[in-house]
This record gives structure tokens, sequence and C-alpha cells, in this order.
């Protein structure tokens, strides 16, 4: 049938007629997912502002709390992998395997870097009770129940942006087997092109988050 | 028996045979066959619910089940029905097999996809069904705070958990029609030749891809909420349990839209096919559709008018309201001067459409009575709203979604319906609809409030009126769903475009070939140029 008057292949799916077709199709599908995405955060930090325009001294004292000297580095950490995942698509657009094999796996390096530096963040508020619930204490406040919330907050946006990395780390490491396996070239580079437009979403995710909840505070002396 | 043409042609539904050929099926068409299954299905759930809800309310003393049961009635009717059938219902089944035909696409962009949200929306289903089946929820559909974190002792996460997975159901089907409608036009369609009902879709992507993920993070709130006492809601620790109707309402009322845009889309195609003339002011009615869309999303408030918003806002809201009041006219007043001069037959879907733009107008224009501030805190949860929103999405939604199902039923099935039958099912279901709801505001007017199944002795009378309604409403409702089965294997076969339409998928044989077209079609006019269609030219005016 002259509809079909093509054979499956991972370049040209059957419904598409061309390769740019598809490629045009692919990219704008993650654009609109990632306006899905800026809605689904965009409810928290609703929800954050409601709240710090509503106890702004509770706020800025529990910010203080966070270790701004950790929170930076892991900052410069994401910002790095975001100039490698860029890396790695232009190495996919000229058709270098080799090296958008290094930028990928760099750029999985910087995620579980990353990763790695906010698990140590998390435990030390276990440490120091800064954990929402019953042992829940933040010294320097009276109202305890705001500065939970605080916490609460910073649990709920530092634990759905973490979420993003895993997956974002999952698709890194696919990346990396397809493109070891040779499935990329100059033609077909479709999903590097598109995990690279995720992973700079969820780093900018990032960029609001820091001053957000660490900086609100903070003065240079 | 099947006709040996029939036979001898190969068509999507005898390409493959099988549970697997469809449970993994990429074809558009055989997903939309799954999800008319599956929203049949909650159809009849819902109704079970809505049943045992108006045999409760027969009697003023509230004798058949405990107010604890009649709370989960309510909860789970409200929850069954808009969550699982009527977002899905348009969108997903026919939006779903004739949104890629209508623009000459072999398919929907991604193919695979819509096959997940499909699985999504069953996932979320078992879900939301084992809740029902443990013990129920009690919170009403709209899991208002604090009630739903703190106090319900109820399955409320379990039901949460079951509309997320959901909602990402609804928010795939949105981005895979807009990427489709963008990408996959074939040549000729620009987006002036688009047929109304592609745009109503688009117009309702918008709002599944911009309004659900907010609904999301709203459940993973409460869910916090609910598990980890996170106070974000809770009064005690500082929260504001209103931040969480905010958010709720920023959702479902655009998902009211979500629900009756694509109804509109449908009746702009049966308006226009039963009076042989091109839509009046196409234009305007699919600017219209993008209008609703957009002002759907800035009148969130009015269902806050009574919960500690301020006055100005409510006037703010109260005021932007009334706007979306302008492109549902616009639709309404386009629809009727299309059928001036037309050459109007009476088909059911057409008794169908009829049928829409009468209750959707009293459905819209008692919708201007909840928009005013001052009426709307007198009628506020009572029997008046209720007998609002069942308007436009009995009234209206239903009503267009049965009537698109018997218009595409012979280009699904090949097979045609019953004409007797569907007519007078078409007129059981309007007169049973205004015998059940028509009550309902003269109940709400006097003050009988919503979810409440003791009520004082001088409101039984329209509640009787209001059951005896239902009791027909559901008779019209299984008629349908046995004819249609009968026709599968006794109807008369159909041609490729019984009706005489002019969209392009009347132009492929009836059931469609498994991509759509045989041969790549090429647009080369406007939509709904009746002129185009061979042997039965009219002239217009």
């Amino acid at each position: 049938m002259a509809s079909e008057g093509h054979a499956e292949t991972l370049a040209l799916r059957e419904q598409f007629d061309t390769a740019d077709q598809q490629k045009d199709a692919s990219t704008l599908g993650m654009w609109v997912f990632l306006i899905t995405e800026i809605m689904f955060f965009g409810g928290m930090f609703l929800a954050y502002s409601v709240y710090r325009s509503s106890y702004p001294v509770v706020f800025a004292v529990a910010s203080s709390s966070l270790n701004a000297v950790i929170g930076a580095v892991n900052t410069a950490v994401l910002l790095c992998s975001s100039f490698t995942m860029v890396m790695a698509v232009r190495a996919a657009q000229l058709g270098q395997r080799r090296a958008i094999l290094i930028f990928l796996i760099l750029t999985l390096i910087l995620g579980m870097v990353f990763l790695g530096v906010k698990a140590y963040e998390w435990n030390e508020k276990f440490v120091e009770h800064h954990v929402p619930g019953p042992t829940f204490h933040l010294e320097g406040v009276e109202m305890q129940g705001p500065a939970q919330i605080f916490f609460s907050l910073y649990f709920a946006m530092t634990g759905l942006h973490a979420l993003h990395m895993v997956i974002g780390v999952g698709l890194l490491t696919w990346l990396i087997i397809a493109t070891y396996r040779g499935r990329f070239s100059a033609q077909y580079m479709t999903p590097v092109d598109i995990a690279g437009l995720y992973w700079h979403f969820v780093d900018i995710i990032w960029i609001f988050l820091f001053p957000l909840l660490y900086l609100i505070d903070r003065h240079l002396r | 028996m099947i006709t040996e043409a029939a036979v001898e042609r190969e068509h999507y539904l005898n390409a493959s045979y099988g549970i697997k050929s469809w449970l993994l099926t990429k074809d558009h068409k055989r997903i939309a066959l799954l999800y008319l299954a599956t929203v049949t299905l909650f159809f009849f759930l819902g109704g079970a619910f809505a049943t045992l809800i108006r045999i409760e309310l027969l009697t003023p003393t509230g004798g058949l089940v405990s107010s604890e049961t009649y709370n989960k009635l309510f909860t789970m009717h409200g929850v069954t029905m808009v969550f699982f059938f009527l977002i899905p219902s348009i969108p997903a089944t026919l939006g779903n097999f004739f949104l890629p035909m209508m623009i000459g696409a072999r398919d929907l962009a991604f193919p695979r996809i819509n096959l997940l949200s499909w699985y999504l929306l069953v996932i979320g289903g078992l879900f939301a069904l084992y809740a029902m089946l443990a013990g129920g929820v009690d919170t009403g559909w709209t899991f208002y705070t604090p009630y739903s974190t703190t106090y319900s002792n109820s399955w409320v996460v379990a039901t949460a958990i079951g509309i997320f997975i959901a909602g990402f159901s609804s928010i795939l089907t949105g981005l895979n029609f807009i990427v489709t409608v963008h990408r996959m036009r074939a040549p000729g369609m620009t987006w002036f030749r688009l047929p109304l009902f592609v745009w109503s879709n688009y117009a309702t992507s918008l709002i599944q891809v911009l309004g659900t993920p907010v609904l999301a993070v709203t459940i993973v709130l409460v869910f916090c909420e609910r598990v980890f006492h996170i106070g974000i809601f809770d009064p005690a620790l500082g929260g504001d349990p209103v931040l969480f109707q905010h958010l709720f309402w920023f959702y479902s009322h655009p998902a009211v839209y979500i629900m009756v845009l694509p109804a509109m889309g449908v009746i702009s195609e049966l308006i226009s096919v039963y009076s042989r003339k091109p839509v009046f002011g196409y234009a305007f009615v699919a600017f219209s559709s993008v209008a609703i869309a957009v002002l759907g999303f800035l009148v969130w408030g009015h269902h806050l008018f009574v919960s500690t918003q301020s006055v100005y806002a409510g006037m703010v809201f109260s005021f932007l309201s009334y706007f979306v009041a302008i492109p549902s006219a616009i639709k309404v007043f386009n629809w009727t001067a299309t059928l001036y001069k037309g050459s109007i037959s009476f088909a059911t879907p057409m008794l169908y459409a009829f049928g829409f733009i009468g209750l959707f107008t009293i459905g819209g224009l008692t919708g201007l009575f909840v928009a005013s501030l001052g009426i709307d805190v007198h009628v506020t949860d009572t029997y008046f709203v209720i007998a609002h929103f069942h308007y436009i999405m009995v009234g209206g939604t239903i009503m267009a979604y049965m009537g698109g199902l018997h218009y595409w039923w012979p280009k699904m099935t090949g097979r045609m319906y019953p004409e007797g039958w569907a007519k007078l099912s078409a007129l059981v279901i309007f007169l049973g609809f205004n015998l059940t709801f028509f009550p309902q505001f003269i109940l709400g007017y006097l003050g009988m409030p919503r979810r409440y199944h003791v009520y004082p002795d001088e409101f039984q009378v329209l509640h009787v009126l209001s059951t005896a309604g239902a009791s027909v409403l559901a008779v019209g409702y299984l008629m349908p769903m046995i004819y249609f089965i009968w026709s599968l294997r006794y109807g008369a076969v159909a041609t490729a475009n019984p009706w005489g339409a002019t969209g392009l998928e009347w132009k492929t044989p009836s059931p469609p070939p498994v991509h759509n077209f045989d041969e790549m079609p090429v647009v080369t006019h406007e939509a709904y140029d009746y002129s185009t269609v061979m042997g039965e030219v009219i002239e217009v005016g």
C-alpha cells in the first residue's frame, strides 16, 4: 500500500514520512513534556511562595541552617555536568562515537557526585533533628511549626529534584550502552539530543532551588 | 453473518488475531477500542453508585444505607465518573481513533506512548477499584483538606495513587495529540483546514498538559501530609488547608473544559454534516476552543467564594468567570446559524446534537448564576450546583459522546447501528435526563444541601421525581449497549461514507485499513466543503 511506503527502522518509525519529521516530532514531544514538568514543580514553588511570605523570619533562620558552601559546590558540579552534556550532544551531531562515550560517562559521574553530596546533606538533617516529625527541633525560632514546613518543602523539592536526577542517570546509562553498541550516528542521534534537553531542565530546576532554599538570608559581610 | 466482501478485504480489525495482538498493539484505532471498553466499564460502575444514591434518596429518612456508606457512595460515584470516565471519554476513544485520520496521518506521533497511556489508565483504575473494594473512600471527589489528610478513616491514599497514575495517562494523551497535530498533518492540511473536532481536541490537550501536572503535585503533597504529617495543609503547624483548594481547583476547573471541549468538537462535526453546510464562522468556533482553554485557567477562585477568599479576589474571579460565557455563546450561536437554511436530517447523531445544544445552554446559563457572588453564596453546596454541573457533564459531554459514537460507529466497526432503536434511546435519554436533573435545580434553590441523605419531608416529591428520571435514564443507557453489540454481527454493512460527510476519515473504507489510508491523502479544500462529496452535491444558500 502506498501509505506504508517504508520499512520501520529506529531513525524512521512507520508512522513518519521522513527522518526529519520524526526528529522534529520527538524534539517537540520533549519540549511539551518539559512544560508539564514546569507545571509539576510549579505547585511546589507556589506552596513555597505562600509559606515564605507568611513566615519570612522563620524561613530566613531555617534557610541559614543549611550548608551554603556544600550547596554551592553541588551547583558547580551540576553546571559542569550540563557542560559535558552539551559536549556529548555536539559529539553526537558530528558522529564521533568515542567522544560521545567520554562525555556521557563524565556527565554520569558528575550526576552521581551530585546525588552523593545530596545524600550526605540529607543525612546531616537526620543527625541535627531537622527532619519533620516528632523529634523535630530548630534552634533560634519560636514557631517550630512553620520551621517544619520549611524543611518539609526542602525535602519535597530537593527529593523531587533528586528523583529526576535518578531518572536522568538511568537515561544516561542507557545512552552509554546504546552508544557503545554503535546505535547513534550523525544521521540518527535524537535520543542523545532529547536526553540532553531533559538533563538541562533538571539542572535549571536546581538553579532555582539553590537560592530559594539556601540563600534566603545570606549577606556578604 | 460476515459478508464475503468484509472477509476479502484486510482492515485493522482482521489484520491480526489473538489477545496479544490487542494488548501489545500500537495501532491508535485498536487502542481507541481498548479505551472504549475500559471507560464503558467505568461508566457502568459509576452508574451503579449513582443508582444506589438515587434509591437511597427516595425516602427522607435515610434508611437504606448508613451515613458513612452514603458518603462513600457519592465519593466513588464522583471519582469514577470524573477521573475514569469523563476525562478519558471523548479524547481517548473518539479522539484517539479519529484525530490521526482527520489530519491524514497513519498514526499518532508516539504510538508506544499511546499504548502506555492506556495501561496507565488501567493501572490507575485498578488502584481506585482496590480502594473501593477494600472499604471505599468518603472524602468527596474533591478530597478537601484537612479532612482527607488528617481525619478521614478511609482509603484515601490508594484512591489518590490511582488518580495520580490516571493523570499521567491524560498528560501523555495530550502530549501525543499536540505533537501529532503540529507534525503529522497530510500535505495541504493547513491549520485552518483542520476539522473543528481536531481544534477542540488540540485545545483540550493544552489543558491536559498544563493542568494535570498541578493535580499530580497536589496529590503528592496530600500523600506526604497524610503519611508523613509534613504540615503543609495542617493549621496546627501553621499550614493552610485552603491552599489545597487553590491547587486542586487550578486543575479541576480547567478539567471541566477537558470534559466539555471535545464534546463541542463532536457537535461541530454533527451539526455540519446533518445540515449539509460548513460550520458558520469556522475561525471563531476554532479560536473559541482555544479561548475557553486559556480562560479556564483564570477562574478557579469561583470555587472558593465561601472559603475565606477575600471579597475582592472573589469579585475578580466572578468577573473572569463571566468571560467564559463569551466563547461558549459564540459556539452555540454559530451552530444555530449553521442550521439556518441547511438541509437538515434527523439522524440519531443529530438528535443528540440538538439535545446537547439545549442542555448545554441550560447548564451554561445556570453557570452564570453560580459564577455571580451574591447568588452563589445562596446556592453553594446545594443541589442547584449538582444540577448545574450534571447539565454540563451528562447533558453536554455524554450527549455528545453518544452522538459521536453513533456517527462514527459505521467507520469504527463497518456496521450500521439500528436507526429506529437508536432514535428511541436518544429520546429516552433526553427525557430521563431532564426528569432526573431538572427537579434538582428546584431542590437546590429551596435549600437542599448536597451530600446529605436525610432531608426534610417537603423535599420528597422532587427527590422521587429525580429518582424516577434516573431509572428512565438507566434504560436509555442500556439500550445502546445492547444494540451496539447486536450491530457488530447483525447490523447492515456500512459503506465508506454513509453520511456523505467531508472529513478524511470518510475517504477510506469502513473499517479502515491498518495504516488508515490506501493512498496518502492530499488536501485541496477547506473543511466541510460539501461540493467535494461525490454524487451528493447540495446547493447551499
